[in-house]
């Protein structure tokens, strides 16, 4: 009886801080969206779709739109390239070894991300560390402009996106039965067809819990683009953003956070199909 | 039991365990390797003919699947070389290496079919359309798992996938296939059926088969020749029954089968192949062409089913007064354990016969033992502590 009441509180808290810091939110993020705006306020009557319009009507926003799917695919093809061969690696490690990766990996997270970019800033600005070595070194006789280009934003999401990719995949490459490998040779496969027929088939599930780790995030990444890419590089976090703080736009805010979430929720789902569908035919059994 | 003859009066004769070189399809030559210091393989050769069957045993860390490994390429050797049809295949990587292993785990691709797990080698092999089709379906009809070609390794049994493993190794047609512990994983009844089906296949298919075990019945049952292994070192390798009726020493002797010893001194020789051996207080004759040297410790060694429970002595044997310990009646066979006058406990094993006059031995009975004269077998004593 006691130990029921005690369930039932806890479910309770659970259900109402989600009600209370995700639904309700959400709801009045899907409300104010079909608001109208007000220069003085934040939003008023009547409801209209004015936003949502403005949103898929005007080419700028739909560029806006598909720049930040572009940036956060090329992110995600990036971060698997140099996570995969990573996480492979570390999987074949000896336990030791492996436990000093896996804490050097994890050491940037004590380190808040916003604060990691403005060191990337240092980094790679005029008078910054790179340019300052190279030329040194005398390989460059001016500074390069490295800050404030689409590189510059790119291998910001890199860096802070990078772990996210490497985990999943090494989660899942360490389980990988090495035996099925020797398997593979002996039948008389060579390692680029064990690699293809083999490995990858067999870390799909990994491969897709990291694409969508790195995927979904990067969308929402405002502040590396605008601290590394400057005013022009406007992907769709910086419009909500901008569009909160500085238009005051509150309404459009709102839409383009919508459909965000949407989106989100539409690759999440289909995550979820991969992954049963893998599943199904007995993959992990 | 009459009609047995101890092989090792027959043997010195044409010498077998002795394959001709011309028709070995796998040869091992001096081959050693160590882990770190650790000696796991020390001078192995071994010459295995076409389409015979191989068994290595010996208990777990002997070196048996290191010794695989090293046939299927996954190990390099330290020293010495693997031949396969003479030529020297120590350096090939597994892939080019016409041998394929049935893993004790059977290592199926959980990705894929049934079908396309044994397609796999065939495919690398260039294999395409309608022939591939034949040949896999015919390779998943010889182990009876056609029905299922459409299933995940995931969805079978334990003997299910170990057949799907075999169907996948055989039907790249190798000239060896290796097994390493395939029946280990299966339940008593599974395994027997297993053994007789894997001995069919491999008489079918006309493949020389090396199987490692640490089961001597397995080992006994299906190999052509049974290569025991010790420490490291192959002990012996003979047909299943040299090594049962001829052990090459003691540590053979009690690996394969229940023995009995008589600890014992060698008084003196009488003839080329009998020695006077002092068993407790008799000396025995006792057949034997080994070099053993008057003094030298020996023990001689009785298999249950070689001992016999008398109770008059007219019988012009030698025997040992002992009291019966336990008797257990087993349908085909009634085993006795006897605590002899002079030390030891012996077990014997007799075929169940109702009519036996002895039949009606009791607990604490007292009884003589005697064996089979010429059964037996004289090794030295290997072990001071005896």
């Amino acid at each position: 009886m006691k130990i029921l009441r005690t369930k039932t509180a806890v479910i309770g808290l659970i259900c109402g801080w989600l009600l209370l810091f995700g639904v309700v939110p959400i709801l009045m993020l899907l409300t104010s969206s079909f608001l109208s705006q007000d220069a003085a306020g934040f939003y008023r009557l009547p409801f209209s779709l004015h936003s949502y319009r403005q949103l898929f009507l005007d080419p700028g926003y739909l560029e806006v739109m598909l720049r930040s799917l572009k940036l956060a695919a090329l992110t995600t093809l990036i971060c698997l390239s140099a996570g995969y061969p990573f996480a492979w690696f570390t999987a074949r490690f000896s336990k030791r070894q492996r436990l000093v990766i896996l804490i050097l990996l994890m050491i940037p997270f004590w380190t808040n991300s916003l604060v990691r970019t403005y060191a990337i800033r240092m980094v790679l600005g005029t008078h910054g560390l790179l340019n300052k070595l190279l030329l040194a070194t005398g390989l460059i006789d001016s500074p390069l402009r490295l800050l404030y280009t689409d590189t510059a934003v790119l291998l910001g999401l890199f860096y802070l996106m990078l772990p996210f990719m490497i985990l999943p995949l090494y989660a899942n490459l360490e389980k990988l039965d090495y035996r099925l490998v020797e398997a593979a040779h002996d039948l008389g496969a060579g390692p680029l067809q064990i690699f293809r027929r083999v490995i990858v088939p067999l870390s799909l599930p990994g491969i897709f819990a990291g694409c969508i780790m790195v995927f979904v995030p990067t969308m929402g990444l405002f502040y590396v683009a605008s601290l590394l890419g400057g005013a022009r590089q406007l992907l769709i976090g910086n419009l909500i953003q901008q569009q909160f703080l500085n238009a005051r736009n509150w309404p459009l805010g709102s839409a383009t956070s919508v459909m965000l979430i949407l989106l989100m929720t539409v690759m999440l789902a289909g995550y979820a199909l991969i992954m049963r569908r893998l599943t199904a035919r007995g993959q992990r059994s | 039991m009459t009609g047995k003859r101890r092989l090792h009066q027959q043997i010195s004769a044409h010498n077998p365990g002795k394959i001709a070189v011309s028709d070995s399809v796998l040869s091992i030559r001096g081959l050693s390797k160590a882990f770190g210091g650790l000696k796991v393989l020390t001078d192995i050769s071994l010459e295995v003919s076409q389409g015979e069957f191989i068994t290595l045993l010996g208990p777990s860390g002997c070196g048996k699947t290191t010794l695989l490994r090293l046939v299927a390429g996954f190990e390099k050797p330290d020293r010495g070389s693997v031949y396969l049809d003479g030529v020297d295949i120590s350096s090939l990587p597994p892939e080019k290496r016409q041998v394929n292993t049935v893993f004790q785990s059977y290592a199926l691709f959980p990705h894929m079919t049934v079908a396309a797990n044994v397609a796999f080698g065939l495919e690398l092999k260039g294999f395409r359309g309608r022939e591939l089709n034949d040949r896999v379906n015919q390779a998943l009809d010889q182990v009876r798992m056609r029905e299922l070609a459409d299933r995940y390794p995931g969805r079978l049994s334990g003997g299910q996938q170990q057949r799907v493993a075999i169907a996948r190794a055989v039907v790249n047609t190798p000239r060896v296939l290796l097994l390493d512990e395939p029946l280990s994983a299966l339940d008593a009844r599974l395994r027997r059926d297993m053994q007789i089906e894997l001995k069919r296949l491999q008489r079918e298919l006309g493949i020389a088969f090396i199987l490692v075990t640490h089961d001597q019945d397995e080992a006994l049952s299906m190999s052509d020749r049974v290569v025991v292994m010790q420490d490291s070192r192959i002990a012996q390798i003979g047909t299943p029954r040299e090594v049962y009726e001829d052990p090459a020493n003691l540590y053979v002797a009690r690996f394969i089968g229940d023995i009995n010893l008589f600890p014992g001194t060698v008084i003196g020789r009488n003839g080329k192949n009998e020695l006077q051996v002092q068993i407790f207080d008799r000396r025995v004759l006792a057949r034997s062409d080994k070099a053993l040297q008057p003094g030298q410790l020996v023990q001689l060694l009785l298999r249950p089913e070689d001992l016999r429970l008398t109770e008059d002595a007219a019988e012009k044997v030698p025997f040992f007064w002992g009291s019966i310990m336990e008797r257990s009646y087993r349908g085909s066979t009634l085993d006795t354990t006897i605590h002899l006058d002079a030390g030891p406990v012996v077990r014997a094993c007799e075929f169940f016969d109702e009519d036996d006059p002895d039949f009606d031995y009791r607990v604490g009975e007292r009884v003589k033992v005697s064996w089979v004269q010429g059964w037996e077998v004289v090794l030295p004593d290997e072990d001071p502590t005896h």
